[in-house]
């Protein structure tokens, strides 16, 4: 009975691999002479080649058409009808008497966009790191729903950046919920979202709290990993609970931390969609960060000249500075691996 | 056995490639329509229109996309650059997309009945120096221009302002209103350069120089900003409103003069059919005429067109069927809007009396616009204007910059926007 089984199922497996058979040896037709004539030490380029033609597609002709548009002028969308500019764009950006003062440059929508992005990502940034910490040290203890509580604050990490920006927008408004509970209970209502200085902070505390679950995740991982050892050998110390804290968790955290910081830098660099639909990036363009301004400039002109040589132009220099973190962050966590690899 | 398996195939092969053909042969010619409407109010009507229309004509298929406004402003453009835009759409900007418009004059029956019906409307959607071409037709004709809260101002015991009240004046009744009854705003408008632009004309000021060229800022323009930006400062207009969005951002105030929390609202005709809508029995709206400056009483004309960027045969049926007397009329009568045809009977399908009034009020308006806000509304770089204004006066109310900066910025803006559209 088992052997008839087994030859069924001998059969099946034979059946199924024909395709397969097929296919290999198609496959085998065309390399093997490709493998003849460049060796077999070339092969991986081969191999490699499906991967670098989508990469090449999807990134790298795109980066080209982008470069391309930056030098380009007008409002025509194909190349055939486009003016070579030369680094115009480019020039226009940082045309500025001063540069702390927007007003003073000629594309001031770019430069109050790239104060508010400076500002926005120093405080969510420094924030964050600060809230994610808090949350994760408290979330490693042994309290009551831990697993509850750690899928709570990870939970907005899930939802749409709109949604975000509808939910406290409904909540921010000056006839919104929050405003009704304040009024409620006899005080004044805010102007949370159209008061300029309350809007960049409604704007970084909701930016805050759709993305921290994430790096609290980061740094909850970092915890777990700490020695238990550690902390008993410092009990036995009798080392007091904060020097614990800043010798041992946070020295180990480092990495994490630096992980951290860098993820939520370029995050906070790139943030659009959840300020847009929360603030609209006003009062005025008090809480327009710099993708807003590209965004605009290029596809949401309402009507204006629609500057996608412009916008590629402001692109281009945001791609450098995130290519700068990106750097920032490859230089820092080699070194510190350098530095583990020599202790 | 062999043979009658070749004559089976071969039958089949036969039959499937005549049936292919036949499709390919009689299959209806797709026609799409990019629309966006102000809601179910003219969003059903229309495409019950289409529906009729498919129904009646077998070989042509008309697809109705029912779109965000923003999408018409900021989509569409960007579609019709790259040429994958939609056969026809209803657009605002009408003289900004022309150059992708098309020339549907051999694809109608009766070019003629275009001209008659439509004349004045035609040269805003076609290019400079072209006196003929045929590109679609006014779906809807607009006026800029201000509506109250009858019921609060009775409340108070403070009267209407009749024909000429200037714009100071209103201001001063609305806040009386607001002030005795303790309504949070006194008066909002539409965060719009095209809202701003009436007023600014009956204010004095004229767009454009000497030799017709824009020129935006004038004694004109800058006493209606300076009034817009001093009602921000003194709290007839809430900052609330403009200040929740930035740039270009239209916004309307709709929400709070639903709620009965504005007592002056400055927006258009095209408000009627959804105030007639939203507002009901709750409170008594009034529309009323254009306040004035030293210059002039005037709102701006405006409207919407159905703009064909194909022309085929298909695309010429279609825009005869809709802009027929009969269905146009039927549409106006239902969306509660004035025509933009010059001979439409139109039988307005309402008992609202505010609505009546309304359209009364705004079509008695027409002969009143000033010439330099019908000569604004066919310039084809009027939205550069608009929008320049709108985005520095907002910088200047929330106090990122001064008025004094701001003007110097609006004519810098549409300075550098000309400058990168035409060269130089």
């Amino acid at each position: 009975m088992s052997n008839i089984r087994i030859n069924i199922k001998n059969f099946f497996i034979r059946v199924f691999n024909i395709p397969f058979a097929f296919l290999m040896h198609a496959i085998d037709i065309i390399m093997w002479p490709i493998q003849k004539i460049i060796g077999v030490r070339n092969m991986p380029y081969i191999f490699l080649l499906p991967n670098l033609i989508f990469f090449g597609l999807f990134v790298i002709v795109p980066l080209g058409v982008n470069v391309a548009f930056s030098v380009t002028g007008g409002d025509e969308l194909l190349f055939a009808d486009r003016e070579f500019s030369g680094a115009k764009h480019y020039n226009y950006l940082f045309d500025c008497e001063n540069y702390l003062n927007a007003n003073s440059c000629t594309e001031d929508f770019f430069w109050r966009g790239v104060h508010n992005t400076i500002f926005f990502v120093i405080f969510q940034v420094g924030l964050m790191i600060f809230f994610s910490l808090l949350t994760a040290v408290i979330l490693n203890k042994k309290i009551i729903g831990r697993g509850f509580f750690r899928s709570v604050f990870f939970f907005p990490v899930l939802l749409s950046p709109v949604v975000v920006g509808l939910i406290w927008q409904w909540i921010l408004l000056k006839n919104g919920i929050l405003n009704a509970f304040i009024e409620a209970n006899g005080g004044d209502k805010f102007s949370f979202l159209t008061d300029p200085g309350w809007a960049m902070t409604s704007s970084i505390f909701v930016s805050i709290w759709a993305h921290m679950g994430f790096y609290t995740l980061i740094v909850l991982a970092g915890l777990q990993a700490i020695p238990p050892n550690l902390y008993e050998a410092a009990e036995m110390d009798g080392t007091s609970r904060e020097r614990t804290f800043f010798r041992i968790t946070l020295p180990l955290l480092m990495p994490n931390l630096l992980v951290v910081f860098i993820l939520a830098s370029i995050k906070g660099v790139q943030t659009f969609d959840e300020i847009y639909v929360l603030t609209g990036g006003g009062p005025g363009t008090s809480t327009s960060l710099i993708v807003q301004y590209i965004f605009t400039t290029g596809f949401a002109s309402s009507g204006s000249v629609q500057n996608f040589g412009l916008a590629a132009a402001a692109s281009m220099v945001l791609g450098i500075v995130l290519l700068l973190l990106t750097l920032i962050q490859l230089y820092l966590s080699r070194s510190r691996e350098n530095k583990h690899q020599e202790i | 056995m062999i043979k009658y398996f070749f004559k089976a195939v071969s039958v089949t092969a036969i039959t499937i490639s005549l049936t292919l053909v036949s499709a390919v042969s009689f299959a209806a010619t797709d026609v799409r329509i990019m629309w966006y409407g102000d809601g179910d109010k003219e969003n059903v009507p229309i495409q019950g229109q289409i529906d009729a229309f498919n129904a009646a004509n077998s070989d042509i298929n008309v697809i109705l996309d029912i779109v965000p406004y923003d999408a018409i402003m900021n989509t569409l453009p960007i579609q019709l650059a790259a040429g994958e835009g939609p056969d026809i759409a209803r657009v605002t900007d009408l003289g900004g997309l022309n150059k992708y418009y098309a020339d549907i004059t051999p694809h109608v029956a009766n070019p003629q009945y275009y001209e008659d019906s439509f004349g004045p409307f035609l040269k805003w959607y076609r290019k400079a120096g072209d006196t003929s071409s045929i590109h679609g037709f006014h779906s809807t004709m607009t006026v800029t221009g201000p509506y109250v809260n009858k019921t609060l101002f009775e409340q108070a015991g403070v009267d209407l302002l009749g024909p000429g009240a200037t714009w100071a004046e209103w201001a001063d009744a609305a806040n009386a209103v607001a002030s005795k009854l303790d309504i949070p705003i006194p008066m909002a408008w539409d965060r719009s350069g095209h809202r701003v632009s009436g007023p600014a004309v009956s204010m004095g000021a004229q767009y454009f120089d000497a030799s017709g060229d824009p020129k935006l800022v004038d004694d004109g323009l800058k006493a209606m900003t300076q009034m817009l930006y001093d009602w921000h400062q003194n709290g007839t207009m809430s900052k609330d409103l403009w200040g929740s969005v930035s740039g270009t951002k239209y916004h309307a105030p709709n929400d709070w003069w639903n709620a009965a929390e504005v007592v002056f609202m400055m927006s258009g005709s095209w408000q009627i059919g959804r105030f007639a809508n939203e507002v009901g029995d709750d409170f008594d709206w009034w529309a009323v005429p254009a306040p004035c400056g030293p210059a002039a009483c005037t709102g701006m004309p405006g409207g919407n067109a159905l703009l064909a960027f194909t022309a085929n045969d298909a695309v010429g049926r279609v825009m005869d069927y809709l802009s027929s007397k009969e269905q146009l009329g039927a549409f106006i009568g239902e969306v509660l809007a004035i025509p933009g045809h010059l001979d439409l009977p139109v039988d307005y399908q309402t008992d609202d009396p505010n609505a009546k009034h309304a359209l009364e009020t705004f079509a008695g308006a027409v002969p009143t616009i000033d010439q330099v806000a019908f000569d604004l509304q066919a310039h084809v770089d009027n939205r550069i204007m608009f929008n320049a204004i709108i985005s520095r006066l907002g910088q200047a109310i929330v106090g990122e910059m001064s008025l004094e900066e701001a003007w110097v910025k609006m004519d810098e803006d549409v300075e550098k926007q000309l400058k990168e559209k035409y060269g130089g």
